[in-house]
């Protein structure tokens, strides 16, 4: 079955409000009862997942490096770096030369104060314009342009990390993140790259982001409550703090350097519509029955992606149910997260695959496996547009 | 007999149809008739007041209407515009059912000031010393549903929803930023797609229109920018010993890309070949290039062994060459290291002389140039090139284009953030 140009992860870079790495996830999904972490003092009413305790110099030893960059940045080369370090490629110059980066990334953050003081100013200004020409030439920071644009959280990991292989960054919200995955997965499996750093970041904690979902009418206010179980008030979106990147490698690769995969990636597929009632349905059905014959249903269970949103979160709940297999929301663990949404999934699904078990309900909606996890089946929807579906195997 | 795979055995990727909307045109015809006549497309921005800026120029593009203007907006219509000539030229699919995927690189989506000011407006603070304005008005303002458009044109993912409604192509697209690369990065992604097998056809495009107040603002902090603001069509001055910064620019450049088994076997006429592709990241500054110009040596020398070529068969260079002091320097060491002896010899020219750097399009449209330069026959100059640098004794093709007769062009693209993409384009052997 195992064939020389199968994907597989060999490091994963994790932080969440759950905290960082492999192992403090597990722990936290597998403890009693679970219950997440969650900032409901910074901007009320919208309930977030905030960035955890978190010493950035331990990746970022340079104070000069972690100047140029905002949170966002910081958190993303953050997550490269443990997954360097869990790949064994920290370090390994030879390695990292021909290491490809995809990122799919975001960005964009301000400087509110600066907004929110020009906007008073300038209803009262003789020539508005001018003042607003004015007011940005002195009040922008140089650096910050650098610290926020989009392709600098792959242009902070080659020059903190070294992974100069090649540098690709996509965009797109939650479709650019499981491109970024499938791309590297089809490179590997075609001979075009053996070794990807692959991942993404969201630092939501802003009034800028929120605004923009806000625009929208997307976010969850007040009660929190679990992906599924929020549906049944209006559903919503409680966006989380998170950094993940994934190294996927091609199975001869890994081998070559002695090292023992997380687990493999057996299918990514990625697919759009224009969200008319059950198109959505209709994508994720034909991915499936793709991967007809590949899955065994009473080992399998499904990660999903699902982010609160109503109208895409319910179809898919819906769509789900149709499976009979043990679904956990992610989203409820760590918050919707856009870009890294998929290749966090992705990451989970991994953990869980290689442990041989599901982690407990996240809420009563979903059903304990007692059977034990053989393949993890990754849903992608975005809460706009995109359905996604990967499947993780034990390496 | 004509091999339909490369020398490594993939199959050979040409382009069937192309696009162009840059300052100096809309189309193919008038550009390459502007560019070969040393025309310059950068002239005062008249798109909002300029008081106090240090530059006051640009490549804009003014003669696209939207009905909203935001950067978002007017990017997708010169790159539906652009698509439309391409995919017109290809004569591939139905109308509305491209045949293949679309990697588009367009800029950084970000909220604007008009946008942002109609939010303020909105939340009924007066502002001044009558109430201050905060963010949660601003929150307030967006929570009432009337801003939803909004929401969803400054969406990182909207532009290329848009195009693929508009045009059918297949599966998701793939937006690229990799700043001043953006574009060659996208023909790189929907080569390698084709290479692999994935598609036998895909629509690559590189659309730019950040000529807004804050991001010109944003480049000026940089010092990236010329600050020769008069007369506009000299500021740019690339490999001049004057040279003083980039002009920001609008454009959109498209490509229909199609493996060659493809193309013949539809009796598609074949525009020229993407032959070779290159790429190095570089690890050394955010803004600035390894000193020893190892990464874009790397990049360069990579594009032409993907090509199956030697540095010997490379005859003419299509230069980033944004007038940087920093930039033409740099691609100058470059090159001299690439291409040994015959550095100085083979033409280097740069289109930005003309119009401007259009940024996320800029490795697009300069394809689409290159392409054009191959096919006709003809180099397009470098103008306002007045003051050779004796740093770099390059053959700019000064100010007048040239007749020659080139087989195989490198075309360099390089970004912030140390983005480094070189694509080697050949003609179609008749």
């Amino acid at each position: 079955m195992a064939a020389e140009r199968d994907a597989v992860i060999t490091g994963i870079g994790l932080v969440s409000s759950l905290g960082e790495g492999m192992a403090a996830h597990w722990a936290a999904l597998t403890g009693d009862a679970f219950r997440p972490v969650l900032d409901t003092e910074s901007f009320p009413p919208y309930p977030l997942h905030p960035l955890p305790p978190i010493a950035f110099e331990r990746q970022i030893p340079k104070r000069g490096d972690l100047r140029q960059m905002e949170t966002w940045q910081r958190l993303g080369t953050y997550a490269a770096g443990l997954a360097l370090d869990e790949a064994g490629l920290k370090g390994q110059p030879d390695l990292l030369q021909r290491t490809e980066l995809i990122v799919a990334a975001g960005g964009g953050e301000r400087d509110p104060a600066a907004d929110v003081s020009i906007l008073t100013d300038l209803p009262a200004a003789a020539d508005p314009e001018s003042l607003l020409n004015q007011r940005l030439l002195s009040d922008l920071r140089p650096t910050l342009f650098l610290a926020q644009l989009s392709n600098l959280l792959a242009g902070n990991i080659s020059i903190v990390h070294g992974v100069v292989g090649g540098s690709r960054s996509f965009m797109g919200e939650e479709p650019a993140g499981v491109d970024a995955v499938r791309v590297a997965v089809a490179r590997i499996a075609a001979g075009q790259g053996d070794l990807f750093l692959v991942g993404a970041a969201a630092a939501p904690v802003r009034p800028e982001v929120l605004l923009h979902y806000e625009m929208g009418g997307l976010l969850r206010k007040r009660n929190w409550a679990p992906v599924w179980a929020r549906q049944a008030d209006g559903g919503g979106m409680a966006l989380g703090t998170l950094g993940c990147f994934l190294v996927i490698e091609s199975r001869a690769h890994a081998a070559g350097r002695g090292m023992t995969p997380v687990a493999a990636i057996a299918s990514v597929a990625n697919d759009r519509c224009r969200r008319q009632p059950g198109e959505a349905t209709a994508n994720a059905t034909r991915q499936l029955a793709a991967l007809n014959g590949r899955i065994d249903p009473a080992a399998t269970a499904v990660i999903s992606g699902a982010s609160g949103a109503a109208a895409a979160t319910q179809e898919e709940r819906d769509w789900l149910a149709g499976l009979g297999m043990p679904v956990r929301a992610v989203a409820t663990a760590v918050g919707h997260t856009m870009e890294p949404a998929f290749p966090a999934a992705m990451a989970i699904a991994a953990i869980a695959v290689r442990e041989g078990r599901l982690f407990p309900p996240l809420e009563a909606a979903e059903t304990p496996m007692p059977a034990p996890l053989r393949a993890a089946l990754v849903t992608g929807w975005g809460h706009w547009r995109g359905e996604a579906l990967g499947l993780v195997t034990p390496a | 007999m004509t091999a339909d795979t490369d020398s490594q055995g993939r199959p050979i990727v040409v382009v069937t149809g192309i696009g162009v909307v840059t300052s100096l045109g809309q189309g193919v015809a008038d550009n390459w008739g502007a560019l070969t006549a040393g025309r310059s497309g950068i002239r005062r921005i008249t798109r909002f007041p300029v008081d106090g800026l240090r530059t006051t120029i640009a490549g804009t593009i003014d003669f696209v209407k939207v009905t909203e203007f935001s950067t978002p907006a007017l990017s997708e219509a010169i790159a539906s515009s652009a698509i439309e000539e391409a995919i017109g030229m290809a004569a591939i699919g139905a109308k509305g059912a491209f045949p293949g995927p679309l990697f588009l690189a367009l800029p950084p989506v970000e909220l604007e000031w008009p946008q942002r000011r109609a939010l303020a407006a909105a939340s009924g603070c007066a502002g001044g010393s009558q109430g201050a304005i905060g963010y949660s008005d601003l929150l307030r303002a967006a929570s009432g549903g009337a801003f939803k458009e909004t929401y969803r044109r400054f969406l990182f993912a909207s532009v290329g929803e848009t195009l693929a409604d508009r045009f059918g192509t297949s599966g998701v697209p793939i937006e690229v930023s990799t700043a001043c690369a953006s574009g060659a990065t996208a023909i790189q992604l929907g080569v390698e797609a084709i290479r692999r097998g994935e598609t036998e056809v895909a629509l690559s495009v590189g659309t730019d229109t950040s000529v807004n107040v804050e991001a010109v603002v944003r480049f000026s902090l940089l010092s990236a920018l010329s600050t020769r603001n008069d007369p506009p069509e000299a500021a740019v001055r690339p490999f001049s010993k004057d040279r003083d910064g980039f002009v920001m620019a609008e454009g959109a450049g498209a490509l229909v890309l199609e493996s060659r088994a493809h193309a013949r076997a539809r009796g598609a006429a074949i525009l020229g070949v993407v032959a070779g592709l290159g790429e190095m990241a570089d690890s050394f500054h955010r803004t600035r290039s390894s000193p020893d110009g190892k990464p874009i040596i790397a990049c360069m020398n990579r594009a032409i062994a993907d090509a199956g070529l030697v540095p010997d068969e490379i005859g003419y260079v299509n230069a980033h060459g944004t007038g940087t002091p920093e930039n033409d320097k740099m691609e100058w060491l470059g090159l001299s290291a690439v291409l040994g002896e015959r550095a100085g010899k083979v033409p280097v020219s740069s289109n930005k002389s003309m119009i401007g750097h259009t940024l996320s399009a800029a490795g697009a449209i300069e394809a689409v140039f290159t392409l054009l330069t191959l096919r006709n026959g003809v180099l397009p100059p470098t103008i306002n090139y007045d003051i050779p640098d004796p740093a770099l004794p390059i053959d700019c093709v000064p100010n007048l284009a040239r007749p020659a007769d080139v087989a195989a062009a490198l075309s360099n693209s390089f970004g912030f953030g140390g983005q480094n993409v070189s694509l080697v384009l050949t003609r179609e052997p008749g």
